[in-house]
């Protein structure tokens, strides 16, 4: 469905140097990035702020040339078939609206009816679809200017799927949302990413949009690809581990070890003990720690994978 | 065919828009015409202090700047707002117009169509009427011909020079009002005799960049006026030629640019 080959986004900039003169200097935002993404899949792109996820996006919807490199989309080419690929791509991007600032939001909807020429039954089907899952109805009439942000964005993704298109994407759709629109909007795209038809290439900087939605995460940074797999495999790779979390009736005894873990943290006054689980499974974990001591309370942690991916970044 | 019923729902969603503010968009609509009058009225004074510019009557002269206003405040209302795209492309909004299914230029006029620009153009094709009222216009085929086409081409010259103006900006955001002196100036230039313009200034601007075939030539053409200037008198008939091909050159501009759109970081 997206293929990218060797993918490269180049921007001169001018740095002053002196009071007249300006230096150029080119900064590579992508460059040399590999992927194909299948039909059906949704795929989380992540990375640091300036890591080139925004100017990739825009590559693959043809609002950027790129610099180098081989980009299809829908067997299209971005730039050059730009009208063509538009009618089957959907786009959000978080902070760009594609509604009509001071029209009530069912017209700015009638009008994207006319721009994507969609005939009417098809369309009518597909909103009536997206009023009940995002419950629109309630503000269905005001002018667009006037809506609370969480409003605007279940706007916009209606706006982006009114046409039926092959590929969303999304560019930080829950960006400065409150939990419960935040949760509003991944529902909805969980619901939609399920039937399979809709290919689904979303940016966040919360992860929790990822481990909700995707099943494949492509982290990048400064330009290029430093991870493309499940979130599983990125734990495998950064050697995250469960942790188990005992609340214990006495103090642990100083020279006990628990065969396979490390311990990482005794808190309350040696009550409360943290073991990573490193080569042993949780069951034995816990059968040797009972055996040893006794417990009154135990919890096992998944790994946080903000850690993980906090550590990807800022590793050079 | 359904692209025009796409650019007819833009066209009137932003007419609703703009009528959405009622009064500013009132006070706009007349406001807008002030400028327009200016023009003329600028040229109906210089004549008072003198019965003749660069060897052209009052009368003569209105029909220079009718036809130039007429074809500038068209292009203005149709085409003006295109300079808009230096906000647009700062603030990175330009996004939302590429990923539509529709060419992003005429998307960018419509979205926001000047309606309040309308009464110029009313203001201008009146000027005009009074001047080839005025003037004793000997009509045959060719100059009712050319009578229709010189505003349009006036019109598409002008909306040539806004779009490549304009077009500063995917290179260059910070072009501020550099397109102004092209566009705004060149509507002044061609309000006058160009005979009142001298050597290198006249050179340039009335034929190298072709102003003088904006109004000037059309003008002596429609009068049967030897030029002063010495131009045969069939040079006034190319004026659309000028225009197309001042068209074709913005359409060039414009691809280009797009190319080099940036964006915005978000």
């Amino acid at each position: 469905m997206i293929k990218m080959q060797d993918l490269q986004k180049h921007f001169t900039v001018r740095v002053k140097a002196g009071r007249l003169r300006r230096k150029k200097r080119t900064v590579a935002a992508v460059d040399g990035v590999n992927l194909t993404i299948e039909r059906g899949e949704m795929v989380g792109y992540i990375g640091p702020n300036g890591a080139g996820k925004s100017t990739t996006l825009k590559m693959l919807t043809g609002v950027l040339t790129p610099s180098a490199g081989e980009v299809s989309v829908c067997g299209l080419a971005p730039v050059p078939q730009r009208t063509k690929l538009a009618l089957r791509i959907g786009v959000v991007f978080g902070q760009r609206s594609q509604l009509w600032w001071d029209l009530p939001l069912h017209e700015s909807f009638e009008l994207l009816r006319h721009i994507y020429r969609v005939p009417a039954a098809e369309h009518a089907a597909r909103l009536r679809r997206c009023r009940s899952l995002l419950d629109l109805d309630e503000f269905l009439d005001t002018p667009v200017r006037q809506l609370s942000l969480g409003q605007r964005m279940r706007g916009e993704l209606t706006a982006a799927l009114l046409h039926g298109p092959e590929v969303l994407f999304l560019d930080e759709p829950t960006i400065g949302l409150d939990v419960v629109s935040k949760q509003a909007v991944r529902a909805f795209l969980a619901e939609l990413g399920a039937t399979g038809d809709v290919t689904l290439v979303l940016t966040t900087h919360d992860l929790a949009d990822i481990e909700r939605l995707c099943e494949r995460l492509v982290v990048i940074d400064h330009g290029r690809v430093v991870h493309d797999g499940s979130i599983e495999a990125l734990h495998a790779r950064y050697g995250s581990r469960r942790s188990l979390v005992a609340d214990l009736e006495q103090p642990l005894p100083a020279d006990f070890a628990l065969p396979g873990t490390v311990l990482t943290a005794v808190t309350a006054n040696g009550h409360r003990v943290t073991f990573s689980l490193e080569s042993t499974t949780a069951a034995a974990a816990v059968a040797g720690l009972v055996a040893a001591v006794p417990v009154r309370d135990l919890s096992l942690l998944e790994p946080d994978i903000e850690d993980v991916v906090a550590r990807l970044y800022t590793s050079p | 065919m359904g692209d025009l019923r796409a650019y007819a729902a833009l066209g009137t969603a932003q007419l609703r828009s703009a009528t959405s503010y009622r009064t500013s968009f009132l006070v706009e609509l007349f406001g807008n015409m002030g400028a327009t009058v200016f023009d003329v009225v600028t040229v109906l004074v210089l004549f008072r202090a003198t019965p003749a510019v660069g060897g052209f009557s009052l009368r003569e002269a209105v029909l220079i700047v009718g036809l130039s206003s007429a074809g500038f405040a068209l292009a203005d209302l149709t085409i003006g707002n295109v300079d808009r795209l230096k906000s647009y492309v700062r603030a990175g909004t330009l996004d939302a117009v590429l990923v539509r299914p529709l060419p992003a230029l005429p998307q960018l006029l419509l979205m926001d169509l000047p309606v309040r620009k309308a009464l110029r153009v009313v203001f201008g094709f009146v000027v005009l009427g009074l001047a080839v009222a005025a003037n004793d216009i000997d009509w045959t085929p060719g100059r009712v011909l050319l009578m229709a086409l010189t505003p349009i081409a006036a019109a598409a010259f002008f909306g040539s020079i806004f779009v490549i103006s304009a077009s500063l900006a995917f290179w260059w955001v910070d072009s501020g009002e550099l397109g102004s002196a092209f566009t705004y100036g060149g509507r002044d230039f061609t309000s006058y005799p160009i005979s009142v313009y001298g050597g290198w200034f006249r050179g340039l601007f009335a034929y190298a960049l072709g102003f003088g075939f904006v109004a000037y030539q059309p003008a002596l053409a429609l009068l049967g006026r030897p030029d002063p200037l010495g131009l045969p008198a069939w040079s006034g008939y190319l004026s659309p030629l000028v225009a197309l091909g001042a068209a074709a050159l913005a359409a060039v501009v414009w691809r280009t640019g797009i190319r080099h759109y940036r964006s915005t970081g978000s």
